[in-house]
């Protein structure tokens, strides 16, 4: 069996896990869990493409994520009020429907918003700053502040937006009720084919020639640009796809854990996610996955048993990982085959097989 | 030839999948809402605070102090004859994770109730989820009002019992012109929403309201506003840590309590610390319990928690979450089973003695009578109540029987 | 009309405090290119350190914690460099990841050691007065934190400016292969650089305590506005960096005046990433030949 093959035949694998074996043997409540999970796994897959392949360290995709999420949740908050105010507004003394949530009453316009929002935002910011060379340091402290700066416009903004509390106590989500178990389940199938279209579409980018030029731009982007290309661009793109996922992302995750609130996308959790994807390996887009998903199994595990000692664990293993292994758990696996390989079969030439490309 | 690139995928899913089956094997899954917590012969209860992050300074005392009310029961026999065991639970200051833990609690632990919550974000994030699964909350904190679920008991204040007699002694003693300063969110904006209409209606004159952001520590800027509308109190919603940089930067630019007080409504014995004494000395708080509250029930349970927790204040939320653990237990033994429903009808007019005095249920909106107390900071950091309402005051969390509260809710 | 003068010293003040705290930050970040999370904690650290020795010096203590909270910070600081960030050098993402899990690290060691709720400390009874300015009032405690503030930066100007380690600092932050073939020991200068920056992150600690919480999560409050400032001022520049905080400051006060807390710091975000717009590289830029 050719490696290729072997790859989807593990990707059937996996795909058959999450589909088949997962829904039967974990009983509804974690399943949930899991597909809140899988909601960060979207994020941080973005951030995968984004600083894994192009090298951009977004510290604000949280507000990506927001931005789908509030959309998502706008509708759903007017689907359920049937034509009256959403119950936040009337606490606030909202006595009109504002024009910005006018538009939100078509469930269609709020899907599209979804994706068309944050990558309209990130194509914005991406143009601004990109044309004009920022980047490394200074595009990661100023995604850091458009992080802080949009939490505290959302909290500012309480009788447009709920505020701190967020929107949440959604009753219909296309017809059904989100805290049903029914449609907890159909919610994580939802998530989990999302999650392994997306994937599978961000490979395809990475193989791309497209994928090979964003690489190039992370390695050398001034060299890509005396050849001729124009990195912005590559990188705007890029910054947008990686929007975009988060901002499908957030909407997933307003039905699954039924609420969308500020503290989902300031500092802290945009780190958190980037945090997650070292931790599961930044080069490979398995890897953001892999790091999602365990770290934030880890946290939930973590802080049932020990509270406070979350932050030492997650702090510890950052620095752990960052210093021993800045490929993340991905990049420890590879050495470690290539190492048994090498191993098995001292005398076999080099095959090339450790072409430092995108996985 | 290509690399076998899903492989990690599959280690990335099959990983949690397998620890997530482990863990909740233990669980068929049905979850049949929280009715149950009644097998063998113990009653598990959920305690659901923040543990980590922002809000543990504030929640972890509620979960220390309902935990000794749980102990309390515990070793008077337990209730119908069976020891409570709680499974604590930390909600991370976060309110999505509330919201999920919640969920745990009912469908994994199947507990008969939880108590927890602090902040008016996490109560609404848990909302539907008791709503839902026809479970049982207990929310200790004074909160904005304007709710009453079927499923919530709220033994903390609601408006009438905490922001309207503050104003009423404001008014009693002249001061006419307020400004309004509060941390922008939902409890702040709905208490000033409520102090501009009575205001209104009582010939007083609301000179500024102005809001930051949570966690904000700049404050010159609000003091020269304050000092230049020239009111006669300040009104003061700040949450958690502004409210040290407030009074810090207050004082510092030459305001004490004799020359502009600030009525406080988030500032208990175990702030007054960290703001400094000296900074707040004097100045005026509205609470319905303080540790210096005279009575002997008061006198036991500061005596049995600072024999506990060395060193440790009381405070109103803490006495609000020891109320709740006890208030529950009542109406169970009243009930003579643990069912929800059985539970909520007992509830109704349920009176016990608790270190604020007497507290009964409403049955009506689920919150409890309580005696309004405005209180002042001393010099040892402990706060004097100089004024009270006498008795409990029923709850009112949409401010119904005042007139001039129409329209506001 | 006066009440926009009244704002001119609040103005001033907050970029007095923006300057302190962003201070240290040109050292790491600017000089040395670590993006040094960590920052927040180590004014913690100084906060802290002027809370400690309160048993000791009583009402003084935030005077005689200025050295101390110096060498405290600087320490922890030096401790970092040593222990994992001089294996960094040239992956400035990296640091930043790194040294928000050490902030972490330290944040909680904080919560377990002094307690989660904020803690308090006097300031000295001479700094409780106020002088009367264009109609307003200046506190005492602000007018310390200035000239603190100025005489940080006179401090590091002389330092970097005259003293022959210094001069070996700036050959390293202009171009580090050159000074090291110049015999310029270039490890040696990173882990100095690395103590003053951190060390004066205590200081600003230790100034904070006049007019802020003392708690855990204060490093979390300060962090982003610090960053802010050195990247509006230009990478490693002393004057720029004195030129943003001040201009911050000054954004920061009007604007809050003029709307509210909340919309005045979005404004401020606003504007920054509106100036990079035309000054890529923050208000001063280093010239170099390098590519990147």
């Amino acid at each position: 069996m050719s490696a290729r093959l072997r790859g989807y035949a593990l990707f059937a694998g996996v795909a058959a896990l999450a589909l088949v074996v997962a829904p039967l043997v974990l009983p509804a409540f974690r399943l949930d869990e899991l597909a809140k999970y899988l909601c960060f796994a979207i994020a941080a897959l973005g951030i995968g493409l984004a600083w894994g392949q192009g090298g951009m360290l977004t510290l604000g995709q949280g507000v990506f994520f927001g931005l789908g999420g509030y959309a998502m949740a706008m509708y759903l908050k007017l689907h359920d009020a049937d034509g009256d105010l959403p119950d936040f507004m009337v606490w606030s003394g909202v006595e009109k429907l504002p024009a910005l949530w006018k538009p939100f009453e078509s469930p269609v316009v709020a899907v599209v918003a979804v994706v068309a929002v944050p990558v309209a935002v990130a194509t914005l910011l991406g143009v601004l700053v990109f044309r004009q060379r920022v980047r490394g340091a200074y595009f990661a402290i100023l995604t850091q502040a458009l992080a802080a700066a949009f939490g505290i416009l959302i909290v500012g903004q309480q009788a447009l937006t709920g505020g701190t509390n967020g929107l949440t106590n959604f009753y219909d989500f296309f017809g059904q009720d989100p805290e049903a178990d029914s449609t907890q389940r159909t919610m994580y199938y939802v998530t989990a084919v999302v999650l392994g279209v997306l994937y599978l579409a961000a490979r395809q980018l990475v193989k791309s020639r497209f994928g090979r030029l964003l690489v190039a731009v992370r390695d050398g982007e001034d060299r890509v640009r005396f050849l001729g290309y124009n990195p912005a661009t590559v990188k705007t793109v890029t910054f947008a796809v990686s929007a975009g996922m988060a901002g499908i992302a957030g909407a997933l995750f307003v039905p699954v854990v039924g609420i969308i609130s500020p503290s989902l996308l300031d500092v802290v959790p945009s780190l958190e996610l980037v945090v997650a994807v070292a931790v599961g390996g930044r080069y490979t887009l398995a890897g953001a996955i892999l790091g999602a998903v365990a770290m934030n199994y880890a946290k939930t595990s973590f802080s049932e048993q020990w509270a406070g000692g979350w932050l030492y664990l997650e702090g510890a293993l950052f620095i752990v990982v960052m210093t021993l292994a800045p490929k993340g758990a991905i990049g420890l696996y590879e050495q470690a085959r290539d190492a048994l390989a090498r191993r098995r079969a001292p005398a076999a030439p080099a095959v090339p097989v450790g072409k430092e490309a995108a996985a | 030839m290509r690399k076998p690139f899903l492989r990690p995928l599959a280690a990335a899913l099959l990983v949690p999948v397998a620890m997530l089956s482990g863990c909740g094997g233990d669980s068929d899954g049905t979850g049949s809402g929280g009715s149950g917590g009644g097998g063998g012969d113990t009653i598990k209860v959920g305690v659901l605070h923040s543990l980590s992050g922002t809000m543990s300074i504030s929640e972890v005392t509620v979960k220390n102090s309902e935990l000794m009310a749980i102990d309390e029961i515990n070793a008077k026999g337990g209730v119908l004859g069976k020891k409570i065991q709680p499974v604590v639970e930390d909600g991370a200051s976060d309110w999505p994770t509330f919201a999920q833990k919640a969920q745990k609690l009912i469908k994994k632990d199947k507990v008969a109730t939880v108590f927890g919550g602090w902040t008016s974000a996490s109560r609404k994030a848990m909302l539907p989820v008791f709503e839902r699964n026809k479970a049982l909350l207990w929310y200790p904190v004074q909160y904005e009002g304007l709710e009453s679920s079927p499923y919530i008991f709220y033994t903390g204040a609601t408006t009438n019992q905490q922001i309207v007699p503050a104003l009423d002694y404001l008014k009693e003693k002249g001061r006419k012109k307020l400004y309004l300063v509060g941390s922008d969110y939902v409890f702040p904006r709905t208490a000033n929403k409520i102090i501009k209409a009575y205001a209104k209606a009582n010939g007083m004159q609301i000179v500024g309201e102005e809001y930051t952001p949570l966690g904000h520590t700049e404050y010159s800027t609000l003091v020269n506003k304050i000092g230049e509308a020239k009111p006669d109190a300040v009104f003061n919603t700040l949450n958690g840590d502004s409210n040290v940089a407030f009074f810090k930067q207050f004082r510092s630019a030459g305001y004490d309590a004799a020359k502009l007080p600030v009525m406080s409504v988030s500032i208990a014995e175990e702030e007054v610390k960290g703001i400094g004494v000296d900074n707040v000395k004097g100045q005026l708080v509205a609470w319905n319990y303080y540790e210096t509250t005279p009575g002997a029930t008061n006198e036991a349970f500061v005596k049995a928690f600072q024999s506990k927790y060395k060193g440790a204040v009381t405070s109103d939320p803490m006495e609000a979450g020891y109320n709740a653990v006890h208030l529950w237990a009542a109406a169970v033994e009243k009930a003579g089973t643990t069912d929800v429903a059985a539970v909520k009808k007992a509830a109704a007019g349920i009176s016990l003695d608790t270190p604020e005095g007497k507290v009964t249920i409403d049955g009506e909106n689920q919150h409890v009578y309580k005696t309004a107390r405005i209180g002042v900071v001393q010099p040892d950091g402990l706060i004097k109540e100089v004024w009270s309402s006498g008795k409990p005051i029923k709850p009112d969390p949409y401010l119904k029987t005042y007139p001039w509260a129409t329209g506001l809710s | 009309m006066e009440s926009l003068l009244n704002q001119l010293p609040v103005g001033l003040s907050i970029g007095a405090v923006l300057l302190l705290i962003a201070l240290g930050l040109t050292f790491t970040f600017g000089q040395m290119g670590v993006i040094n999370m960590a920052h927040g904690e180590f004014i913690m650290a100084g906060s802290y350190t002027a809370y400690m020795l309160q048993d000791w010096a009583g009402g003084e203590a935030v005077i005689v914690a200025l050295p101390v909270a110096f060498a405290v910070a600087g320490a922890l600081g030096w401790v970092l460099e040593r222990a994992a960030i001089r294996h960094f050098y040239g992956r400035p993402l990296d640091t930043l990841l790194l040294t928000w899990g050490v902030s972490l690290v330290l944040q909680q060691a904080a919560r377990d050691l002094f307690g989660a709720p904020n803690v308090q400390v006097v300031a000295p009874s001479w700094l409780t007065g106020r002088i009367e300015l264009l109609g307003g009032n200046l506190p005492y405690a602000r007018l310390f934190i200035m000239a603190l503030a100025a005489a940080c930066v006179v401090g590091i100007w002389a330092y970097m400016d005259r003293s022959r380690q210094g001069r070996r600092m700036r050959a390293v932050m202009q171009n580090r292969e050159l000074a090291a073939v110049s015999g310029v020991a270039t490890g040696r200068v990173d882990q100095l650089t690395f103590f003053i920056g951190s060390g004066l992150a205590g200081v600003a600690g230790v100034a904070l305590t006049l007019i802020g919480p003392v708690g855990p999560s204060i490093g979390t409050y300060y962090i982003v506005d610090a960053f802010l400032v050195v990247v509006a001022g230009g990478l490693g520049q002393l004057r720029g960096a004195v030129i943003a905080a001040v201009a911050l400051g000054m954004l920061n006060s009007y604007a809050e005046f003029w709307t509210d807390a909340s919309l005045a710091k979005v404004i401020v975000f606003a504007v920054i990433v509106g100036f990079l717009q035309f000054r890529p590289q923050g208000l001063f830029v280093l010239r170099s030949r390098a590519l990147t």
